[in-house]
């Protein structure tokens, strides 16, 4: 075990990859950073220090920074991948899904299944996404409903930095696209990693995060540090919660769900996206299809209200789903008759 | 001219095959028997096949809406493809694409594409595949060929692509073909530049191109110049542009209604790129008329061949809806 940040398990984890695997190849807007100035390559390394001295370890052919051209990136990310390479390819900030949806959406996640099974595309798109940086309405957004929905994409949204190790791994040695949703408010967040090289997390296992018999919290990304805090804080009142990192919005463990949910009769589902159409309303319709008789009480949903992201400080911390909102929602469950 | 006997045969017949197999489909979609929206290649055979006569199996291309010759020229089975335009079970992608989905990945076939403008950053990430792969013992890389029509020219993603393959020097060919028509508009309308297409690239830095589309002889000896100074590794892109005629309409069952008086005859007597390579090659006695005759009736029957064996072709079966899915609810 090594400790780590989470931005650096995600640069550890893409280094070793293009060390193992010469079809691993990185591209990006500034992924080099400082490609064509005075400072020369590597005097940025990457606005997130995701890919830091990836350039100079395995040259301009695998490390490609890109001007910013989104659809050109996502494009040849999937060009890379029918032509047998192991793209890696970044979007800065998932908010820029909307000028590259075609080729992530049309292309990328349809051609195996388009193509009669006549190809792989073993692409990595990661996309550093969510609020908490005050950056407002077009750099905080959480996209996951959008690329859940979608046939053809596998979708991750790692929790920890031990999780964003292994799900990398496992997202690169993948046949099929991966998006990779890195939440920018973890990439401090500090944690145990397993150093072993050839440490993968299959995709489609939930983490329980906290356990106990009262209710369920359902989380992903971000959320699911708020909702252990929440379960913590429960707990000195006597109230178990099972916390369950989803891991992988698709794949989808409904299994996992599903067992807490019948133990605990209460269920409650945190998503930091817009209240319609997203994991939160898709998870709540799973939990009445499949687990109706074990409900006691109503499923909570906690979630932004359904605006754009908002820039001040105050209106930030009002529009996020938090730790206190979480214990709430729990307690009305608790308290339902 | 440096063709021999059977290369200038072989050009013919790639372009009489492409040509019958659009002719027929242009009758067998009348029948109504062919689902979806097709959109026929006629009139621009000459230039997927004097671009595909040079290429190998490691060279890429990436394709159109109008993708059936660029997909014969590059050696995708005839049958395969016909009964995958008709359906079938046994079609090239197993009746999951479609006219506009057609893909042979062995081939170096990355794809037909439904989305105009969709391609040409495809093809830049495979010539950058190319690139990284390096040339061969004989010094020359492979490349990838993003063709576009007028319209595409107009998409965002291919100014996109154009400027990413100069940046990254990837071995990219971009191929303008200009039928003067995107979907039911004129060029001289759409495209908002001064001069050509080819212009266009000219301003992303790259070396360009332009040849006569009608004449199979113009582009091949065009494309060999690009191709020759692609191939080098450093050169980067290139790009050209062709100017060809598109006999039929946007999809099947386009009224066409903007075409001009006569437009149709004229274009099928003066702008045949079969009757120019025919008038051309007996002409220079390269080949005698019954030489090509006897390739006329050889690519019929070949057509004939797939439309019987794709009516005979087994259908898919309602559980193939979920065959080459990897998460299932």
């Amino acid at each position: 075990m090594a400790k780590m940040m989470y931005r650096d398990a995600i640069r550890n984890t893409i280094f070793q990859e293009m060390q193992r695997d010469s079809r691993v190849v990185v591209l990006g807007e500034d992924v080099v950073g400082g490609m064509g100035t005075a400072g020369g390559p590597e005097a940025i390394g990457g606005i997130w220090s995701t890919s830091t001295g990836l350039y100079d370890a395995f040259g301009p052919d695998r490390v490609i920074d890109t001007p910013i051209s989104e659809s050109a990136i996502m494009g040849a990310a999937g060009g890379l991948a029918l032509a047998g390479k192991r793209p890696v390819a970044e979007i800065m900030f998932a908010d820029f899904i909307g000028v590259c949806m075609d080729q992530l959406w049309n292309q990328i996640a349809k051609f195996r299944y388009m193509f009669g099974g006549k190809s792989v595309c073993p692409a990595v798109i990661r996309m550093p996404c969510g609020a908490g940086y005050n950056a407002a309405a077009q750099h905080s957004q959480m996209i996951s409903q959008f690329v859940t929905g979608m046939p053809g994409l596998k979708v991750v949204m790692p929790a920890t930095p031990e999780d964003a190790c292994g799900l990398l791994r496992q997202a690169i040695r993948d046949d099929d696209p991966v998006v990779f949703l890195e939440h920018k408010f973890l990439y401090a967040m500090s944690g145990e990693v397993n150093d072993d090289p050839d440490f993968c997390i299959p995709f489609g296992h939930a983490r329980l995060a906290r356990a106990g018999q009262d209710a369920t919290i359902i989380a992903s990304g971000m959320m699911v540090s708020y909702a252990e805090t929440a379960a913590d804080d429960l707990a000195q009142d006597g109230i178990g919660c099972d916390v369950i990192d989803l891991r992988t919005t698709s794949p989808l463990d409904e299994e996992a769900i599903l067992d807490s949910v019948e133990v605990t009769g209460r269920a409650v589902i945190v998503d930091e996206a817009p209240p319609r159409c997203s994991l939160a309303t898709d998870i709540s319709s799973l939990i009445a299809q499949k687990a109706f008789a074990s409900l006691k009480a109503p499923i909570e949903m906690v979630t932004p209200p359904h605006t754009p992201v908002p820039f001040a400080r105050e209106l930030e911390s009002a529009y996020l789903p938090g730790p206190a909102k979480i214990a709430a929602a729990v307690r009305k469950t608790l308290e339902y008759r | 001219m440096q063709l021999n006997r059977e290369a200038l045969t072989r050009a013919y017949r790639q372009m009489k095959l492409i040509r019958e197999f659009e002719e027929r489909l242009h009758e067998e979609i009348q029948t109504g028997e062919i689902a979806g929206f097709t959109h026929l290649y006629c009139g621009q055979e000459a230039v997927a096949v004097g671009v595909c006569e040079h290429l190998t199996e490691r060279d890429k291309i990436v394709s159109t809406h109008r993708g059936h010759g660029h997909c014969l020229a590059k050696g995708c089975d005839v049958d395969g493809m016909m009964k995958e335009i008709w359906g079938s079970q046994e079609g090239l992608c197993n009746g999951k694409g479609g006219s506009m989905h057609i893909a042979d990945i062995d081939k170096g076939m990355l794809g037909a594409n439904g989305i105009v403008g969709a391609g040409a950053p495809i093809a830049v990430g495979a010539a950058i595949s190319n690139k990284i792969d390096g040339p061969d013992e004989n010094g020359d890389l492979a490349v990838a060929i993003a063709f576009s029509g007028d319209g595409a020219c107009n998409q965002g993603t291919t100014f996109e692509a154009m400027n990413l393959a100069v940046v990254t020097k990837a071995p990219c060919i971009f191929v303008f073909e200009n039928n003067h028509y995107s979907e039911h508009t004129g060029v001289d309308y759409a495209v908002g530049t001064v001069r050509d297409i080819a212009s266009r690239a000219e301003a992303f830095g790259m070396k360009v191109w332009r040849g006569d589309g009608t004449d199979f002889f113009s582009v091949y000896d065009t494309f060999r110049e690009v191709l020759e100074y692609v191939r080098v590794p450093g050169n980067g892109p290139a790009a050209v542009e062709f100017d060809t005629e598109r006999f039929f309409g946007h999809f099947e069952g386009d009224p066409q209604r903007y075409r001009g008086d006569g437009e149709l005859d004229r274009l099928r007597a003066e702008r045949d790129c079969l009757k120019i390579f025919r008038k051309s090659v007996t002409g220079a006695a390269l080949l005698d008329h019954a030489d090509l005759d006897k390739v006329d009736t050889d690519a019929l029957q070949a057509i004939e061949n797939a439309v019987k064996a794709s009516r005979a072709a087994a259908r898919p079966s309602p559980e193939n809806v979920l065959d080459n899915v990897y998460i299932s609810y």
